[in-house]
């Protein structure tokens, strides 16, 4: 194998991720944003926090915040009593 | 081009810059990608999470980095955490134990990779293009000469031409090449 040939091969080395995850990772800092928006509300609103407890997901759409594995999760471990 | 370093990308991190965040993001996103689904083989859910949860982990800790360099070996033995996590929790660790050393040759690989991708920002940006189309994003011959409007033939003797200055940018020390020959890499159409 050529030298070339072996950069070539290292250039094949790292497929491209799907581009909504890559987009999905340059917007956390905006998304931390607003899950601390949201946790704030959850410590001063009881209902808030009883509605989000009990669907996590459909509550964090109707606040506009989109509910990807990682808000879900981060969120989730934060109700948790 | 001066791509920033590591550090400095940390660094601007560090005082809430979103540009160096996504920069960061850019430039590791397809080697954290490789090792979640091409190391450790993972399903493309359980690698979307992984993908996710290393970066957002870096996102919280980079104030406790010690050395702003080790950003990439860092983000690597994260990747490798979680995956294994992930697999635990499907009941495949086994299977990931039987095969340390094939797990560690296929991060070797994927470094040496990340170099040569890291070089290839510091190539002119004709060269940028042509190896990125054909190599990363798979383009062939034909769609890369309909999309730059280059006959085939250059494409090719492009491809060689540019190779070969990214081996320059890899071994700086090494003598001048001999005038470039023509000589085609890969046999896509």
């Amino acid at each position: 194998m050529t030298p070339e040939e072996h950069i070539a091969l290292a250039l094949r080395a790292l497929p491209t991720p799907p581009t909504g995850w890559v987009e999905a990772a340059k917007e956390l800092p905006a998304t931390r944003r607003e899950l601390e928006t949201i946790l704030e509300r959850v410590d001063r609103d009881e209902q808030f926090r009883q509605r989000a407890i009990a669907d996590l997901e459909a509550t964090l759409v109707a606040e506009g915040v989109e509910p990807t594995s990682v808000v879900v999760a981060h969120l989730r471990r934060r109700l948790e009593p | 081009m001066n791509a920033a370093t590591d550090a400095e990308l940390v660094s601007r991190c560090r005082g809430g810059d979103a540009d160096a965040w996504a920069e960061l993001v850019e430039r590791y996103a397809r080697y954290v990608y490789a090792i979640a689904a091409r190391v450790y083989r993972l399903g493309p859910e359980d690698a979307e999470d992984v993908f996710q949860e290393v970066f957002s982990r870096a996102f919280e800790r980079l104030d406790t980095l010690r050395d702003d360099q080790a950003l990439r070996p860092w983000l690597a033995q994260t990747t490798r955490n979680c995956a294994v996590d992930t697999l635990r929790r499907s009941g495949r660790e086994v299977a990931v134990e039987e095969v340390p050393e094939e797990i560690d040759e296929g991060l070797a690989r994927l470094d040496e990779a990340l170099t040569v991708h890291a070089a290839l920002d510091r190539l002119a940006p004709e060269c940028r293009e042509i190896l990125d189309r054909f190599f990363r994003r798979d383009e062939s011959y034909r769609t890369i000469s309909a999309e730059l409007e280059l006959p085939a033939g250059t494409v090719a003797s492009r491809i060689a031409r540019c190779l070969t200055r990214l081996r320059d940018v890899l071994e700086p020390g090494r003598k001048p090449p001999p005038p470039p020959s023509g000589e085609k890499v890969g046999e896509r159409r």
